[in-house]
């Protein structure tokens, strides 16, 4: 059956792309060529852009002081530009947000996907989607009118603007990412390999726990690498509840600043083009580009192994 | 047969239990917050003032229409741009390495920070072309932003239409084009519209990448023009979120109740249209 499928998806493939005389055939193909480029032309877009002003920066400000300077204090004087602050405070966010979704996205995913069947396992996984779909704004403002009041009763020298309570909500919007990534993945693992560890006298936490989590690692170390590069990219939440002071610290009970929320800082400010703090937001981006390609790329290559040994 | 009491079967149990319920909690003390703030703020009149710095006086008339142009003009662009990309690759495509490197590049754009395709939008849409900071550059960064979203959403909803249809199709003599366009595409149009609604309400809540094309967050007038400068919903929250008077924190609940409304209904909607198809093409 699968061989019968394979020679029929390949006949397919032959008509469907097969060389045709008629106008509007071609100017349908044609369409479907114009439209895919966009998105390729976007990526390259996206690294010209970017590129072309991180060189001009560099060409001001040396690459030594860039990656190992440790204050960032762009707009005011004297001035200096050194990311580890910024790269200090996103993974502050980042490491704390992971810290609170992935333990709560995992084991919801393997108590989703090895205890709950039918139609309550769906209602569940679309509900805890919803956390995903809030506009990222609204958890900014939760965490200004409510988490930090909130936490400032059990800590009393919490800042107003801190790093802690940034990482909480943005820990509570990327649980969906990391569980129903896992999810997904300990649902693909085969039954057969279930059955067998049933059949030897297997309970169900043991087969939970000692079958289907460990042939599902890839899965699930690619659902948290996935969170952790939505939680470094995320923007408006951290704006509003980290603060803009960059700081070389990991206390979270202070104002930081992420990479992020250096960009709209400046871009609310009216930075005229050309000149050096306008320059730094793409160099910025550019450093926040690469980080979140990395670990996506990485994530990636975690699935494809994954998939490549059961599906 | 008896089982022999096991602490650890309860506590493998009892965490997942725990996290399912922690983040449902989370959402429902999210929802109590914004409601219990917003909705004594909700009156008519804050639907059609324009905002103000008299908190009593503002609304978010301009705001509201500011979003349904950046939603419009988003769908417009994206939607064709989306649903063209996603047949290419899964009906027309040869399975090379170009197909493969299209894919993993759409992978990774989805992965992109939004506030690097506002960057983007910036350097490209405001400045190089010379849009300025108006709704049609707004609607173009968007557009880039939801692109992959709906891409994906069309390649799986395609994927999952039977090879049999287009076999009978082509069995009859269907061109290539007849039969992605009478077969294929209504097949698949349930998960399509899905796919594009909750594309479409990420775009209505995003603010990052309008910020960065310099969205104002002030505006006393109704833009009538895709080149005239505007606000969004989500921007205005920010605004108003991010002053330190309270007064000004419940107006952002307020219009924090709104902005979730459209969302949720968008959704509401993208189940209903996907019900309706599934209806009218005979069930599953």
């Amino acid at each position: 059956m699968k061989g019968l499928e394979n020679t029929q998806s390949f006949a397919l493939k032959r008509s469907l792309s097969s060389p045709s005389n008629s106008l509007s055939e071609n100017i349908f193909k044609g369409l479907l060529y114009v439209a895919t480029s966009v998105s390729v032309v976007t990526t390259i877009g996206i690294v010209v852009v970017l590129l072309s002003e991180a060189i001009q920066f560099f060409k001001e400000i040396s690459f030594v002081e860039f990656f190992t300077g440790t204050q960032w204090t762009p707009l005011i004087e004297p001035k200096h530009f050194g990311i580890l602050p910024l790269v200090c405070g996103t993974l502050l966010v980042g490491v704390g947000a992971s810290l609170i979704a992935v333990p709560v996205g995992v084991a919801s995913a393997l108590f989703l996907s090895e205890y709950v069947r039918g139609s309550l396992r769906t209602i569940l996984k679309s509900t805890l989607e919803v956390l995903a779909g809030i506009p990222t704004v609204v958890y900014g403002y939760l965490a200004i009118t409510f988490v930090t009041p909130q936490l400032q009763q059990f800590i009393p020298n919490l800042e107003v603007f801190n790093a802690l309570s940034a990482a909480i909500v943005v820990g509570i919007m990327i649980i969906p990412t990391i569980s129903s990534v896992s999810q997904d993945a300990f649902e693909a693992v085969p039954r057969e390999l279930r059955d067998a560890a049933y059949g030897l006298g297997g309970r169900k936490h043991q087969v939970a726990m000692t079958v289907v989590f460990p042939a599902a690692l890839s899965g699930f170390v690619a659902s948290v690498i996935l969170g952790f590069s939505r939680a470094i990219g995320e923007t408006m939440a951290v704006t509003l509840a980290a603060g803009s002071t960059p700081k070389l610290s990991f206390n979270p009970l202070q104002s930081i600043q992420t990479m992020t929320s250096y960009i709209v800082q400046v871009s609310l400010g009216d930075t005229p083009a050309g000149t050096i703090e306008y320059r730094s937001i793409f160099v910025v981006g550019l450093t926040l580009f690469s980080m979140t390609l990395i670990s996506n790329l990485i994530a990636q290559w975690f699935s494809r192994r994954f998939q490549e040994r059961y599906l | 047969m008896q089982r022999k009491f096991s602490f650890e079967a309860l506590f493998v149990k009892y965490c997942g239990v725990a996290a399912v319920v922690f983040s449902l909690g989370c959402l429902i003390v999210l929802l109590t917050v914004i409601f219990i703030n917003g909705i004594p703020g909700l009156r008519l009149d804050f639907l059609t003032h324009f905002p103000s710095r008299f908190p009593a006086q503002a609304g978010i008339f301009s705001a509201l229409i500011g979003t349904f142009w950046i939603l419009v003009m988003t769908a417009l662009f994206s939607i064709p741009l989306g649903v063209m990309t996603g047949i290419y690759l899964e009906e027309l495509a040869k399975d090379n390495w170009v197909k493969r490197l299209i894919q993993v590049n759409i992978a990774n754009l989805s992965g992109v920070p939004s506030v690097v395709y506002g960057i983007l939008g910036l350097a490209v849409f405001v400045r190089f072309l010379g849009f300025d900071r108006s709704i049609l550059s707004g609607a173009l960064t968007m557009s880039l932003l939801i692109l992959p979203i709906i891409i994906i959403a069309t390649t799986e909803a395609i994927r999952a239409v039977p090879l049999s249809i287009r076999l009978a199709a082509f069995g009859v003599g269907a061109s290539p084009r007849q039969v992605i366009w009478y077969h294929v595409l209504p097949e698949a149009m349930p998960g399509i519209l899905t796919g594009v609604v909750l594309a479409l309400s990420r775009a209505i809540g995003e603010s990052a990448p309008l910020i960065m094309i310099g969205a104002l967050s002030f505006v006393a007038f109704v833009p009538h023009h895709p080149l005239d400068s505007f606000t969004v919903l989500s921007i205005q929250i920010f605004n108003w979120v991010s002053r330190p008077q309270e007064a000004f924190h419940a107006l952002a609940s307020s219009a924090i109740v709104v902005l979730l409304g459209i969302t949720l209904s968008m959704n509401v909607l993208a189940i209903y249209l996907r019900t309706r198809f599934v209806q009218r093409r005979g069930g599953d």
